[in-house]
C-alpha cells in the first residue's frame, strides 16, 4: 500500500469536520474523493500531507508516518496539485523546477534541470516551457502544476480539484494525463472533484463522504444510483459507457 | 518516479546566461556611476583624480579629502540604503503576494516619522542651528534616530503580531500596515501642530531622507545589517518563489509558510528601519525598483533580489547624484527627487499592465 489513512479525526472550534476516515491506496492506483460542497473533501486531502494536522488518526506514506515527518520530507514522497495556482511572473520551466524545492538548498543541479525537461516531455509542453505562466491558459496552468508535482517523484499526487476551471476538452486532457502518469509510473493518486461523471471515467476507486464520514467506498464499477441519491439528495439513473458508469440526474 | 530521459535544456540555459549577464552589467553600471558621483558636486574632481584617491595613489590632499570625508561616504550610503530598500520591498511584495508591499505603504517609513517627531518634541533633541548653508541640524541624532529605529521595529511587530493571531494572511498584514501607517501620520501630524517653530522646523528636516546624513560609523552599521539580510534572503529564494505561488502550493512543497512570511517581514523591516533611522525616509525606491525588475527579468527571487538590490543602489545613487547638482550650490535632499521620479514610474507601470 502507498497511502493508509486509519480512523482520522479532524475539527476546529469545537466542529468536527472529518470523522474517523479510513481509505486506502495502492501503487498505480486513482481514488477519487466524492461528495456535496463542505463535505470535507479538500480538508481531507489537506490532512493527508499534513498541511492540516488531524486530531486523531494515523496517515502512513510507504509506510513512514506523515504526521511525525518534516514537512519538506512529507514534499519528498507527497506531491500537491492545489486547486488554486497564482499566475506569477516566472516561466513554466522555473515554475516546474520549484518542484524541486523539497530536495534542493539553493542551486539547482543538472540533474534538476534533465528532470524538469522530462517532465515538460511528459506533458507535451515543449513549445511553452520558455512561456511565463501569467501568460497561460487554465489548462496549461493545470499542467506545469502536474508538472512541479512530478519533479517532487512522490510515491503520491494529491489532486485538489484539478478541473474545476477548465473547460471540456482540457477536463479530459488532464485527467488522461494524471491516469497515465500514475500508471506509468506507478504512483498513487487522490484526487477530489465535482464532476462525478469525469471522476468515474478516469478514476479506479471512488470514496463518497457525506457529513465528514465515508458513507460508501469502492471500486468505479460498484458505483450505485442509491449512494448518489443518499450523498448528494437527488435521483439519478446509472447508465454504461465503455464499461464505465455515467450518471444522469432525473430532475 | 523516472523522468531520466529529460535532457540538458539549451534554452533554458540561455535564459539563465541572460539574467546573469544582466546582473553583470548592472554591477559595472553602479561601479561607473559611483565614479562619477564621487567626481560631482558643488567642487568637481577630474574622474582620474577620484580613482587615485580612492586607490591610495598620491591624488591631490583637497580631492582625497573631499573624496574620504565628503563623496565616499555619501555615495556608499546611497548604494547601501539603495539595495536595502530595493531588496526589503521585493521580499514584502513576495511573501505579502501583494503588488503595494513595500517599507513606504506598510506604514513603516511613517512610524519611524512619528518617532523622530516624538524625540524632537518629547525629548527635546531638535534645535535650530545656524550653519553655514543655514540648515536646521538635530542636536541630539542618537535620540532621534533610536526613536525612529524603535517605533518602526514596533510598528512592523504589531503588524506581525496582529498576523499571528489571525493565521498570517497578506490581506491582514497590507491592511494592518495600511491602518498603522495611518495612524502614525495622525501622531506626527498632532505633534507637528503643537511643536513650535524650531521643533517644527527639525520635524520636517528629519524626514527628508538624505543619504549624505550617514557617517561612516553608521554606514558600518547599515552595510553589516543590510548584507546579513541579503544573504538571509538569498538562502530563502526558493522559499519566496513558493510563496509567490500560492499559500497550498507552498505547503505541499514543503515550507513552513507562515514561518517564512513572519521572519521575511521582520527582516525587512529590521533593515528599513535601520536605514530611515540613519537617513530619513526615502520613498518609492523599495516600491518600484522590484515592480521595474520584476518586469525585466520576471520574478524568480534567485535573479530578483540581487537585480533589485542593484537596480535600488544605481537608481538612489542616480538620484542623489542629481539632486546634488540640480539647484547647486544648494543640495536637495534625494528624497524629494526619488517621490518625483518615482510616482510618474509607477504610474506608467501601471497603466503599460501590471505583471507580477
Amino acid at each position: 500500500m502507498i497511502l493508509e489513512v486509519d480512523g482520522v479525526k479532524f475539527g476546529y472550534n469545537g466542529k468536527d469536520i472529518l470523522k474517523n476516515v479510513q481509505l486506502n491506496v495502492d501503487r498505480g492506483e486513482m481514488l477519487v474523493i466524492l461528495g456535496p460542497n463542505g463535505v470535507g473533501k479538500t480538508t481531507l486531502l489537506r490532512c493527508i500531507n499534513a498541511i492540516l494536522k488531524p486530531k486523531a488518526g494515523t496517515i502512513m506514506v510507504e509506510g513512514g508516518d506523515v504526521l511525525k515527518m518534516e514537512p519538506a520530507a512529507i514534499a519528498r514522497r507527497v506531491g500537491y496539485v492545489a486547486q488554486y495556482q497564482a499566475k506569477t511572473r516566472m516561466t513554466a520551466f522555473d515554475a516546474i523546477l520549484m518542484g524541486r524545492k523539497p530536495h534542493i538548498r539553493f542551486r539547482t543541479s543538472e540533474d534538476d534541470i534533465r528532470m524538469v525537461d522530462g517532465a515538460i516531455k511528459v506533458l507535451g509542453l515543449e513549445d511553452l516551457a520558455m512561456r511565463h505562466i501569467d501568460e497561460m491558459s487554465g489548462g496549461e496552468l493545470q499542467k506545469v502544476a502536474v508538472g512541479r508535482a512530478l519533479v517532487q517523484e512522490p510515491r503520491l499526487m494529491l489532486l485538489d480539484e484539478p478541473t474545476s476551471s477548465l473547460d471540456l476538452k482540457n477536463t479530459m486532457n488532464i485527467l488522461s494525463l494524471i491516469q497515465r502518469v500514475v500508471k506509468e509510473h506507478n504512483v498513487g493518486a487522490v484526487m477530489t472533484m465535482h464532476n462525478l461523471n469525469s471522476a468515474l471515467r478516469f478514476a479506479d476507486k471512488f470514496v463518497f463522504l457525506k457529513n465528514g464520514e465515508i458513507h460508501s467506498a469502492g471500486e468505479i464499477q460498484e458505483v450505485s444510483e442509491e449512494m448518489i441519491e443518499e450523498v448528494y439528495d437527488i435521483p439519478v439513473e446509472i447508465l454504461h459507457h465503455n464499461g464505465r458508469p455515467l450518471v444522469v440526474p432525473l430532475n | 518516479m523516472h523522468l531520466n530521459h529529460g535532457e540538458k535544456h539549451e534554452e533554458y540555459s540561455r535564459y539563465v546566461g541572460r539574467k546573469a549577464a544582466l546582473l553583470a552589467f548592472s554591477g559595472i553600471v553602479l561601479v561607473l556611476i559611483s565614479l562619477v558621483s564621487i567626481s560631482k558636486g558643488a567642487a568637481s574632481l577630474p574622474i582620474g583624480e577620484v580613482a587615485k584617491a580612492l586607490l591610495g595613489f598620491d591624488a591631490a590632499k583637497r580631492t582625497e579629502l573631499i573624496v574620504w570625508n565628503i563623496r565616499l561616504p555619501q555615495v556608499l550610503a546611497a548604494i547601501v540604503a539603495g539595495a536595502g530598500l530595493s531588496l526589503s520591498g521585493a521580499v514584502m511584495q513576495s511573501v505579502l503576494r501583494n503588488p503595494l508591499g513595500s517599507p513606504f505603504t506598510l506604514g513603516i517609513s511613517h512610524a519611524a516619522a512619528f518617532g523622530a517627531a516624538f524625540a524632537v518634541m518629547i525629548m527635546g533633541s531638535g534645535t535650530m542651528a545656524s550653519s553655514h548653508v543655514g540648515a536646521v541640524t538635530i542636536s541630539n541624532p542618537y535620540v532621534t534616530t533610536g526613536m525612529a529605529f524603535l517605533f518602526s521595529m514596533g510598528a512592523s511587530g504589531v503588524i506581525v503580531g496582529i498576523s499571528r493571531m489571525r493565521g498570517a494572511s497578506p490581506e491582514i498584514m497590507v491592511l494592518s500596515g495600511v491602518a498603522l501607517g495611518a495612524l502614525f501620520t495622525a501622531g506626527t501630524m498632532f505633534l507637528q501642530f503643537f511643536a513650535d517653530d524650531v521643533q517644527l522646523a527639525a520635524m520636517v528636516f528629519w524626514t527628508f531622507g538624505d543619504v549624505g546624513r550617514a557617517s561612516w560609523s553608521e554606514l558600518g552599521v547599515l552595510s553589516v545589517i543590510t548584507l546579513a539580510a541579503s544573504a538571509y534572503f538569498l538562502l530563502n529564494a526558493w522559499n519566496y518563489n513558493a510563496v509567490d505561488a500560492g499559500d497550498e502550493t507552498a505547503q505541499g512543497l514543503g515550507v513552513r509558510v507562515q514561518r517564512v512570511r513572519i521572519w521575511g517581514m521582520i527582516i525587512a523591516s529590521l533593515v528599513t528601519a535601520v536605514a530611515v533611522a540613519f537617513l530619513g525616509i526615502i520613498g518609492f525606491v523599495g516600491l518600484v525598483c522590484p515592480h521595474m525588475v520584476r518586469r525585466l527579468i520576471g520574478g524568480d527571487n534567485r535573479y530578483l533580489l540581487p537585480a533589485s538590490m542593484l537596480l535600488g543602489a544605481i537608481l538612489l545613487l542616480a538620484s542623489d547624484t542629481v539632486a546634488r547638482l540640480i539647484l547647486a550650490p544648494h543640495l536637495l535632499p534625494v528624497s524629494i527627487l526619488t517621490a518625483f521620479m518615482g510616482a510618474p514610474v509607477f504610474l506608467a507601470l501601471i497603466i503599460k499592465g501590471y505583471a507580477k
